[in-house]
């Protein structure tokens, strides 16, 4: 398990847990990173931050800072996720 | 658009409900609400609904604007509701708690009647969770998918039947932009308020034992006192949901403290059923969204869409700053080569009427309040226009397309270094034009802290109504030096730096406004990136139109009303007087053989003029503060002239050329008046001018806020007139210091 920050570009993982502060959290829920979804990392700002990702079906970009607080389990496939998995309910 | 939504109302609702026999003869009108994320083109939708009959207005103690527009569908008379767009009902502002306020009826109006959940159908599963939110408010909900074209484009299939069931709300496929699927919408829309499902609101999709405490916690807040209406089912639970927003607050307020208690053994017994708070919602109602999703939107597998490919090139590296870069030069080149011309054209305008009126009547105070007072102010209002319109336009393009959310995304790690966030950087770039259409791009900063501090320091971005002044400085006094073997001219130079001084300025004030005034922890900076499409223009149309409309009548009224005080204060509503035997002399005389005369007597006239401005109440002003402004290098003749171009600033190039007895005709680039100032004189026979004092006025007019324009746009984005107050008192205190400091430091090199 690693946190949302650390994966690279063109990965993605699925998500784990959401910690932080509560306003936080409750931002970042609100927008699709809830345990079990999928999110993938489209790329970096040019000056390294935000990052861009992909979640439900919309791109949301993030400060590195606030995607700490997620913990994605990576996955090991490569950079041509499908854009949507069925999420198991 | 293909085939109708074969959805009855009855099919929907609970079957025990027995449908109304008949609507009764509507009286009032139906209120019709619209809701949705941001980037669906809910704008859109609403000016396709209510064409051009929108009003625009305030709610007390918001910065959001109400907007209501009126319709008439099927002979029903309708009101529209466009409330803000929002990810959810969680509120955690005023402005965000204004939404649920609407729709649960608890701000003192009833709750509309029904409720149109605006959903962009080709990302459609995030904004089913505002959708299910809105569905447990017991308004009656239309559920409508617009862009649809772009999902089918995208090869995205709905199944709207199936949805309209999972959501038990009906649904209908929209293309605002293509204004399709509108007239289902409007019948689906009046169908639904008249077979309004049972009064009970939809239990919700939250689990038992939260629906349990939510229903303890309102009977408490009932047996505590506080009345039915007051704390609605919907608002109750957010008040259980959302650790330290809006509602939580509120209802601790009203039963004095005693909710924090009871909402936090609440919130204790739930996180020992494993409902931990606040999460347990998200994931609850995901869920819940999961399996409809996978019920009824089937997609092509693994599509690239046109947007990552087009993003891979617009938020590059180094290709995306470049042209970012590009797109911001294009702003300005367009600004300059457009809208100059244009200005150009109503000032002769004006000039051509003012000419009239003097042709037309015998000079005299009615006729100069008329010209310089009236028409001079209209015209200073008029002259803004056609940059502010193209502002407004090139920024609503920027939005629309999408393109402003990738600038936004690009420049966010440069805006943190002062503690703003990338959504307002378009807002401070638009101010170095012209910073009243600036501060309202500042809309789109969600946050309320970060957006305050973005219009208090947009007016120090150089604005171009800065530059005659420079030029008009740099020219008259700045010597005419070349540096580095002639490609450095000294007087570009400095140029160059009084139009970013503005700038460095703002960047410790806007760090000490996040320290001091608008301390506390920014909202997260969660910025969504919508695909690029074509901006609609009749949206842009529209929405120049609207601001363009809102400037003319506020900040308008603004400037016309200062124009004709300083008028009254310069002395001109002096009458009888010398001044008007002059003029009539002067234009009772043939311009053909009498040339000199005339020249002789204008002369005249001017140093009258001049004469006049030094004993109004402005110019004995003038002189009471000369103490004031001495120490900055100036004497009473710059003070009046500044303080004569507070309305506007390039009215201390007419103004200094009135007291330089040159009459008020001059511009910056006019030799004589370049001349009179080079050679005015103090009393004691001194220059009047200097290098440090010229550079003081330069760094005052930097820092100061000489606009009412931005004094009123600030006053209406604010809703309150604190914050101009305090932008006017704290940007002339900014250029009093650092005008003295110049002077001062000018004067001992």
């Amino acid at each position: 398990m690693i946190k949302l920050s650390q994966l690279s570009s063109g990965h993605s993982g699925v998500v784990a847990a959401v910690n932080g502060s509560s306003r936080l959290v409750a931002r970042m829920m609100e927008m699709g990173f809830v345990p079990g979804a999928l999110v993938e990392v489209i790329r970096k700002a040019p000056f390294g931050d935000p990052v861009q990702y992909r979640i439900r079906s919309s791109r949301i970009s993030i400060r590195s800072a606030e995607a700490e607080c997620v913990q994605v389990i990576p996955n090991e496939t490569s950079q041509t996720t499908p854009r949507r998995q069925a999420i198991p309910a | 658009m293909a085939r109708e939504s074969a959805i009855s109302n009855t099919d929907v609702t609970s079957t025990s409900a027995p449908s109304p026999a008949k609507p009764e003869v509507p009286v009032a009108p139906l209120r019709v609400a619209l809701i949705g994320n941001p980037n669906t083109g809910k704008s859109t939708l609403f000016n396709a609904l209510a064409g051009m009959r929108v009003r625009t207005g305030n709610y007390p103690g918001v910065t959001v604007e109400r907007r209501i527009g009126r319709a008439t569908w099927d002979g029903r008379a309708i009101e529209l509701l466009d409330l803000p767009g929002t990810y959810s009902l969680s509120p955690r502002s005023p402005d965000e708690m204004l939404a649920v306020e609407l729709l649960t009826g608890c701000r003192g109006d009833a709750p509309p009647d029904v409720v149109i959940c605006v959903c962009n159908a080709a990302a459609l599963e995030r904004h089913l969770y505002l959708v299910t939110q809105v569905c447990e408010t017991g308004v009656p909900v239309v559920v409508c998918l617009n862009m649809w074209d772009a999902a089918e484009r995208q090869g995205i299939q709905i199944d709207r039947e199936k949805l309209a069931i999972r959501l038990g709300a009906p649904v209908v496929a929209t293309s605002a932009s293509r204004r399709t699927g509108l007239d289902e919408l409007r019948r689906v829309v009046v169908e639904r308020a008249q077979h309004r499902p049972p009064a009970a609101a939809s239990a919700g999709i939250l689990s038992a034992g939260i629906q349990d405490e939510v229903t303890a916690l309102r009977d408490w807040l009932i047996s505590h006192g506080l009345d039915e209406s007051q704390c609605p089912r919907f608002v109750v639970s957010r008040g259980l949901l959302d650790p330290g927003g809006s509602v939580e607050q509120r209802l601790a307020r009203q039963t004095h403290r005693e909710f924090d208690q009871r909402v936090r053994e609440a919130r204790d017994r739930l996180a020992a059923k494993a409902l931990v708070i606040p999460g347990i919602e998200s994931t609850e109602r995901y869920r819940f969204i999961g399996s409809v999703v996978s019920d009824t939107i089937h997609e092509g597998a693994s599509r690239r869409t046109g947007t990552d490919g087009l993003d891979a090139l617009l938020t590059h590296r180094v290709f995306g700053i470049i042209i970012c870069g590009l797109v911001m030069m294009l702003l300005f080149t367009v600004i300059y080569w457009v809208s100059q011309p244009l200005s150009d054209g109503i000032d002769s305008l004006i000039v051509m009427l003012s000419d009239q009126v003097q042709a037309a009547m015998a000079p005299g105070p009615l006729r100069s309040l008329i010209t310089d007072g009236m028409l001079a102010g209209v015209g200073a209002v008029l002259v803004f226009l056609p940059q502010i319109a193209l502002l407004f336009g090139f920024i609503a393009l920027l939005e629309d397309c999408g393109y402003m959310s990738r600038a936004a995304f690009m420049m966010d790690r440069v805006m943190a270094l002062v503690g703003l966030n990338g959504r307002s950087f378009l807002p401070l770039m638009s101010s170095f034009a012209c910073a009243v259409p600036g501060v309202m791009a500042t809309r789109v900063i969600e946050d309320r802290r970060d957006r305050f501090v973005t219009i208090l320091i947009a007016p120090l971005m150089s604005c171009s109504a800065r530059l005659p002044v420079y030029i008009l400085m740099i020219w008259t006094f700045i010597p005419d030096k070349v540096f580095l073997g002639g490609l450095l001219p000294l007087r570009a130079l400095v140029l160059f730096l009084m139009s970013i001084l503005g700038l460095l300025v703002a960047i410790p004030f806007a760090w000490l406004l996040r320290r001091t005034v608008f301390r506390g922890e920014g909202s997260p900076f969660l910025l969504e990136l919508p695909d690029y499409r074509l901006p609609g223009l009749a949206t842009v149309a529209h929405r120049v139109w609207e601001s363009c409309a809102a400037f003319v009548t506020r900040a308008g009224t603004m400037i016309f009303a200062t124009s004709i005080l300083i008028w009254l204060l310069a002395g001109g509503s002096f009458s009888g007087s010398e001044r008007y035997e002059l003029m009539r002399r002067i234009e009772s005389l043939d311009p053909v053989t009498q040339g000199g005369e005339i020249e002789e007597l204008s002369a005249e006239l001017s140093r009258l003029n001049g004469r006049l401005l030094e004993t109004s109440v402005l110019g004995r002003f003038g002189r009471s503060i000369e103490p004031l402004v001495e120490p900055l290098g100036w004497d009473w003749r710059v003070g009046v002239g500044v303080i004569a171009s507070f309305p506007a600033r390039e009215v201390i190039i007419a103004t200094l050329g009135t007291i330089f007895s040159l009459g008020s005709d001059v511009d910056e680039e006019s030799e004589g008046l370049r001349d009179a100032m080079r050679s005015a004189r103090r009393p004691d026979g001194e220059p009047l001018f200097n290098v440090p004092s010229a550079l003081a006025l330069m760094v005052f007019f930097a820092l100061c806020a000489q606009c009412v324009s931005t004094l009123g746009v600030i006053r209406r984005e604010t809703n309150s007139w604190r914050w101009p107050v305090f932008s006017f008192v704290s940007m002339t205190l900014m250029a009093w210091i650092g005008a003295f400091l110049t002077y001062q430091i000018g004067m001992r090199i």
